[in-house]
């Protein structure tokens, strides 16, 4: 912190507190950010992080606080004060045109239509001159349709520079991104920062943080619990930080695999929109093993997920399950059949926003004893199963008829896998069993996981997060455009060797050499 | 200004809507009265005696009611299942050509058999009626608002030609109306010598049943889970489309039994102008009811109050009955705002 004495103080957020009802949200929240310096903001889900950038968007008022721009206070609940201001946000759901070119995409907004014509050129020689300043290495005719993520992510980044972005704020920016385009990042942010831009980091990965940041922050239940330099400081310091305690991570030791549980043989299923299909997949689920599926998202995870749970059916090719066919099941089945789903949405997909614990927890038997007969509820046992759940899962809520949208992410977690976990299922599909959640929350998601793998049961864990998938899985496959990588047994692959499949490269390479 | 989300609302927030609906809808009515040069007081009053302020009032309507309740019903169920009935209309009308048929002669039998085979048969027709575009939403995706509010002018129109022709009443003197039903297809009384049918009663009966359906059988539970996030159910196995043809069975049923009870209960024959819009003035009550079947029965009898009051205040001191129009428009609309301000809270920047 110290070289940064003599460096303007570029972004001054003070004493910000914003409540809703009786959670507060921010509670006098504030930390200063200097000409050519990284923070990383690092907080569990829920600590206030979103809150705080809301509030420097406009998006929010705070209750108390001031926001400085170049020591210029920015009046509250403007969205556009900010961005006159020079803040440049890259969101993490992108805010882009899919039809447009890259060119039209960075200039809109920017200026009157009717001029666009005109201006095109220097438009064009900006943009060029600018992604070559910051190695953005992007066609600016290109139309963002066709892109990568990655390259998405870099015109989201141009959109900012191009307004006059002095501060660039981005949130979880390397969440999609392969390990390769993770490190092109961090080369632009470097040059961003060299040229004497100031940078937001908001991660959830404590390496990136490690590597990337000059300073970090910790919110915790709205509060600043920890500021300062990152060089002071190591990753296990900083988890404990943000859960207030040392965190236990599960411990893997390697399971014991056994017969095959569920097998795939040549299964295709059609591309859906941009996302590819599964292209002749052979594959199977071993009992006793969590098998890894690491891939950039899109790439197919959601076909094979939505396959193995009964959503949808394979165009080509079979499923068998112990050996019996089941190529044309549907979710109950799965179900019935001892499929336990842990769906990649737990909002959309996992729960109903507005039904209670108890009605969530019976959304997969309600059908059956004991919970309904002939047609009929039995409400007494499905509040006793989800009281049930409720202590041993540990879910934290005011309790069963709460509505389910007022709980946490991890809290919402806890209560689908207590209702996919009770029948000791023998096949468990676990799909970004743990985005969004809090270090406690993924610690606990993962020794369960662990422990349905040690009485036996055959664990699918696909994630984004390679840390996630080279902890925990026993073998891994890597996903790339609907193709399946051979299973890679554990230990025997650097996370920039596993990088390599996921860009797509191994594919070629093995098509070449086979 | 903006909208914030309320995490928690407290009970007051959540019984607020209906009672400033009706509070709004009393001042823009009054101010009404006035242009209308009337005294507000005494129009409110006259409306409000109109429509409870006598036995022969009150009767008028609770049998003005029965078909609201009925179709508010059909509404209520199938928008709880997000399945977009704007059709009650023609399923009415098809529960009433089905007594209009049955019940003039055709089938000879006993009141106890004939009545319960008539409610039986028209519900089937309702059910049929809305089976189609339930059907074709499941299938291939059409939009039911656009079918089912199209299927209302073909089958008014149906309605009409068989009127004119194949049900044309002989003894009519040419008006386009069906022949009288016998005296076994009328329903009884409820009480002797007032004039209140049946109808209320099957009405008030059907409600009940419709409420426990929702909170106590599997298909309530899986028509509420459809409704508010349909990929979740699927997700979890509910059959997504079998839940909405049954809820489109059930819907369709309710309607058709508000042909059925003003046929049999209240006119005895079948004309065209049968239904003053009681399909469509369904999903009102339906809407001010939020939905709950309970609550269609009260929703009803304030609507049905407010037509029947608007109509005596009318004749005593000449402020036009489109009054009872703009009174249910406007707290429809004040329900929907209020119903917003308990979900979130106005932040004035």
């Amino acid at each position: 912190m110290h070289h940064h004495k003599e460096a303007q103080v570029v972004l001054r957020l003070d004493q910000i507190t914003k409540t809703f009802g009786a959670l507060t949200a921010n509670d006098a929240v504030g930390f200063t950010l200097h000409e050519g310096e990284v923070i990383a903001l690092l907080g569990e889900n829920g600590a206030g992080k979103t809150t705080l950038m809301n509030i420097l968007f406009g998006q929010y008022t705070a209750d108390r606080g001031t926001v400085e721009v170049m020591g210029r206070a920015l009046p509250p609940g403007n969205p556009r004060a900010a961005l006159d201001a020079g803040v440049g946000m890259v969101h993490q759901h992108f805010t882009l045109a899919d039809n447009m070119t890259v060119l039209e995409n960075v200039t809109l907004g920017t200026r009157p239509l009717w001029s666009l014509g005109q201006r095109r050129t220097a438009a064009r020689a900006r943009i060029v001159q600018l992604a070559d300043d910051f190695k953005l290495s992007v066609d600016p005719d290109a139309r963002v349709g066709t892109l990568t993520v990655g390259e998405r992510q870099r015109v989201e980044i141009l959109k900012a520079l191009y307004r006059d972005a002095r501060i660039l704020i981005l949130d979880e920016p390397t969440a999609v991104l392969t390990p390769q385009e993770t490190t092109d990042l961090f080369e632009t942010l470097r040059k961003a920062v060299a040229l004497g831009l100031s940078i937001v980091f908001i991660s959830h990965k404590l390496h990136e943080v490690m590597a990337i940041s000059d300073r970090v922050i910790i919110l915790r239940h709205g509060r600043v619990v920890h500021e300062g330099a990152t060089g002071d400081t190591d990753p296990q310091d900083l988890a404990a930080r943000m859960v207030g305690g040392e965190v236990a991570a599960p411990k893997a030791a390697p399971g014991t695999p056994g017969a095959p549980l569920l097998a795939l043989s040549g299964v295709s299923t059609p591309d859906r929109g941009a996302a590819p299909g599964l292209k002749s997949l052979d594959f199977s689920l071993l009992a006793g093993q969590i098998t890894g599926l690491a891939g950039v998202s899109g790439n197919g995870q959601g076909a094979l997920a939505d396959l193995i749970g009964g959503m949808i059916r394979p165009a080509s090719g079979t499923l068998s399950l112990a050996g019996a066919d089941v190529t044309s099941w549907t979710p109950r089945t799965a179900v019935q059949a001892g499929i336990a789903r842990i769906p990649e949405d737990r909002h959309k997909t996992g729960t109903i926003a507005d039904f209670d614990l108890t009605e969530n927890a019976i959304l997969e038997g309600y059908a059956g004893a004991p919970f309904s007969r002939h047609g009929w509820m039995n409400w007494s046992a499905a509040k006793a199963f989800s009281e049930d759940i409720i202590t041993r899962y540990d879910v934290r809520c005011p309790g069963p008829t709460t509505r389910i949208r007022l709980l946490s992410g991890g809290n919402m977690q806890k209560l689908i896998l207590g209702r996919v976990m009770e029948g000791e299922p023998q096949i468990i599909l676990a799909n970004q069993p743990v985005r969004g959640l809090d270090i406690g929350a993924v610690n606990y998601v993962h020794s369960q996981l662990l422990k349905a793998r040690d009485r036996g049961a055959a664990v699918l864990l696909i994630s984004e997060d390679l840390d996630e998938i080279m902890a925990l899985s026993d073998v891994i496959h890597v996903i790339s455009e609907g193709r399946l990588s051979p299973p890679f047994a554990r230990g025997t692959m650097t996370p920039a060797d596993l990088g390599v499949w996921m860009a797509g490269h191994g594919f070629v390479e093995a098509a070449h050499a086979s | 200004m903006r909208l914030e989300p309320i995490v928690n609302p407290s009970l007051a927030r959540t019984l607020a809507p209906p009672a400033l609906a009706i509070a709004g809808t009393v001042v823009i009515a009054s101010l009404l009265a006035m242009l209308a040069g009337a005294n507000p007081f005494s129009v409110l009053g006259l409306i409000l005696k109109g429509a409870f302020g006598s036995q022969f009032a009150l009767l008028e309507t609770l049998n003005r009611a029965t078909p609201l309740i009925f179709t508010g019903l059909a509404v209520a169920v199938a928008f709880r299942a997000r399945l977009w009935n704007i059709g009650a209309e023609a399923q009415l009308y098809a529960g009433a050509l089905v007594v209009a048929i049955l019940g003039a002669g055709l089938l000879d039998w006993p009141a106890i058999l004939l009545l319960p085979t008539m409610a039986i048969l028209a519900m089937i027709a309702g059910a049929v009626l809305l089976l189609i575009p339930a059907l074709l939403k499941v299938r291939l995706g059409v939009d039911e608002v656009v079918t089912t509010l199209l299927i209302n002018f073909i089958f008014l129109l149906f309605v009409s030609m068989l009127l004119e022709g194949a049900l044309k009443d002989p003894m009519g003197m040419g008006w386009p109306k069906s022949a009288r039903l016998i005296e076994e297809a009328r329903l009884p009384r409820i009480i002797d010598g007032l004039r209140l049918h049946w109808g209320f009663g099957l009405a008030l009966i059907s409600a009940v049943i419709v409420w426990i359906i929702g909170a106590r059988t599997t298909l309530g539970y899986e028509m509420r889970a459809v409704g508010l996030n349909r990929e979740a159910a699927e997700f979890a196995g509910i059959p997504v489309s079998r839940v909405l043809i049954k809820t489109a069975l059930l819907s369709g049923g309710l309607a058709a039994l508000a042909g059925y009870s003003e046929v049999a209960g209240l006119k005895g024959s079948l004309t065209l102008d049968l239904s003053p819009g009681f399909g469509y003035t369904g999903i009102i009550v339906a809407m001010l009811a939020l939905l709950n079947p309970l609550g269609v029965i009260a929703a009803a009898l304030f609507v049905a109050g407010i037509f029947v009051g608007a109509d005596s205040m009318s004749r005593a001191v000449g402020v036009p009955t489109y009054l009872a129009d703009i009174m249910l428009a406007t707290a429809l609309l004040l329900m929907v705002v209020a119903i917003l301000l308990t979900r979130f809270r106005v932040v004035r920047e």
